[in-house]
């Protein structure tokens, strides 16, 4: 992949290739293919360190939930993940983040091009005010220049695969945020996906949303975990035992444990994970 | 352990495992004086025995409806989990052993409407080695003891063995005493259920305390030496 600085263009999502079985007919399981990986990632604000040396590979394709209690540096670790904790003044990053293998800080790369591949998803949903549906839905596309030739057919694949296709056809020129919570919210995640991302990471997406709006948001994790490797903070522990394949526990800017969703929440090997998982915390 | 954040949550584990031990000590009893009354001949203490099955079987509900409580309420996980998902199996052996305790009580009451007969010396074996299974394992539980759980669960092959022999003996004496022979054998079988409940209970244990499931590992068949 070439995160180096090139003309924008909109491409057909990449086929899974299955890997070719091995002589004499028999499958030989395969080791799982890393999406994403950090290595002693180090991320701090001035001098306070937020994360301490994360190391976390993130397997293609599945949904990976990071808990913890506040201040433990999980928002930090994903805004990490597609370079936009540098934003913020006086944050510095260290360590790397690699992409298919490739260094996401490296010296050539792009951060924009970065966070084309990797997209992000909010607490609060942020449509754009002053868009219409449709135009939210194509927003990222056109903030990159990106040349849309046929939009309407963008807005209908996007839109249909957040599931959001049958509630807001018949009024797509309303403004965005006439959506209720939970609409608003596909809509970002649709507008996320025009931009044809492989990794989307959700920071609380669902903290602002009703039980309903929140299992529907929940599908269709499930959903675009067939295509998209999936990143989600979570407060709700429910949430990263429903959703996740995968779930990362922090505490104090360290990565405690790591394992398989259903180790951690039925026989955690650390007590830290343990006490916190359990209510049994501070 | 820690102490839950929330201590209406501890309160109400806490109260949850109260009433599973409160329904293990009754079940304890009831074997006790079930086989008390056997040997004794005592019918007294058999109908006694009997009519304490109604408060085991009540715990049994009532336990059940906390664990669901529990379940619904708090979404438990890790240890939480395990030691509710144990709670809520447990009770249902434990409710098994009550009622194999009031077979033994029937068996009692109709042996005793008939001339004395002889016990045979393996029975009152097999009801030690069960009795001391059941006390063994419900202490594993309350003491999360994985290790005293594996114990008992080795043991369930000693009750086996006993039954074994126990049943050509009284097999034989089919002949001549078809009636007493036939509830000696049914006091057998229950003596060796009673321990295959306190095996299950032992198996939940170790489940609980290591998140390993060890059930129906311990009496794999070992290939033949060759």
């Amino acid at each position: 992949m070439n995160l180096e600085p090139a003309e924008p263009v909109v491409t057909a999502p990449t086929p899974k290739v299955k890997a070719p079985s091995a002589p004499g007919g028999a499958e030989e399981p395969s080791a799982p293919e890393v999406k994403l990986s950090a290595e002693d990632l180090r991320a701090r604000f001035g001098t306070t360190q937020v994360l301490k040396g994360i190391s976390m590979p993130i397997e293609a394709r599945t949904v990976t939930a990071v808990i913890g209690p506040s201040g433990c540096g999980k928002s930090t670790f994903v805004r990490c993940l597609n370079r936009m904790h540098e934003v913020a003044p006086g944050a510095v990053v260290e360590g790397r983040v690699l992409l298919d293998g490739q260094d996401i800080y490296g010296a050539q790369v792009d951060p924009v091009l970065v966070r084309r591949h990797i997209g992000m998803v909010f607490q609060k949903p942020n449509p754009f005010p002053t868009l219409s549906i449709q135009d939210n839905v194509l927003a990222g596309l056109r903030l990159n220049g990106t040349r849309v030739p046929n939009p309407a057919e963008v807005v209908e694949r996007r839109l249909r695969q957040v599931a959001l296709w049958d509630e807001v056809k018949d009024g797509l020129d309303r403004s965005g945020t006439s959506l209720s919570g939970g609409q608003q919210q596909r809509l970002c995640i649709a507008r996320s996906l025009a931009l044809e991302p492989e990794v989307l990471l959700m920071d609380e997406p669902c903290s602002a949303l009703d039980p309903i709006a929140t299992a529907r948001v929940e599908e269709l994790i499930h959903e675009l975990r067939a295509d998209y490797t999936i990143v989600i903070v979570t407060h709700n522990m429910q949430q990263a035992a429903r959703v996740a394949d995968t779930t990362a526990f922090f505490y104090m800017g360290e990565l405690v444990e790591y394992d398989q969703t259903d180790v951690i929440f039925t026989r955690p090997k650390q007590r830290k994970t343990e006490d916190y998982i359990t209510g049994r915390f501070g | 352990m820690t102490r839950h954040t929330d201590r209406e949550y501890a309160r109400e584990l806490d109260l949850l495992r109260e009433r599973v031990l409160l329904m293990g000590s009754k079940v304890e009893a009831m074997v006790g004086d079930a086989m008390q009354a056997f040997h004794e001949r005592d019918t007294q203490l058999a109908r006694a025995t009997l009519r304490a099955d109604h408060e085991v079987d009540q715990l049994e509900l009532e336990i059940d409806e906390r664990c669901l409580k529990l379940l619904a309420r708090r979404q438990p996980v890790a240890s939480d989990l395990r030691f509710i998902t144990t709670s809520l199996k447990l009770v249902t052996d434990l409710e098994r052993v009550g009622d194999l305790a009031t077979n033994i009580c029937e068996r009692t009451l109709e042996l005793s409407l008939e001339p004395p007969v002889a016990i045979d010396p393996r029975l009152p074996r097999m009801a030690q080695l069960a009795q001391e299974m059941l006390a063994d394992a419900l202490n594993s539980f309350v003491q999360s003891d994985a290790q005293r759980a594996r114990a008992v669960v080795e043991r369930d092959a000693l009750v086996d063995a006993a039954y074994a022999e126990t049943f050509p003996a009284l097999t034989q004496r089919m002949v001549t005493e078809p009636d007493a022979a036939q509830r000696l054998l049914s006091v057998g079988r229950y003596l060796e259920r009673v321990a295959d409940h306190a095996t299950n209970i032992a198996e939940m244990v170790v489940f609980m305390v290591e998140g390993k499931d060890v059930r129906h590992t311990f009496h794999a068949v070992r290939p033949m030496d060759s």
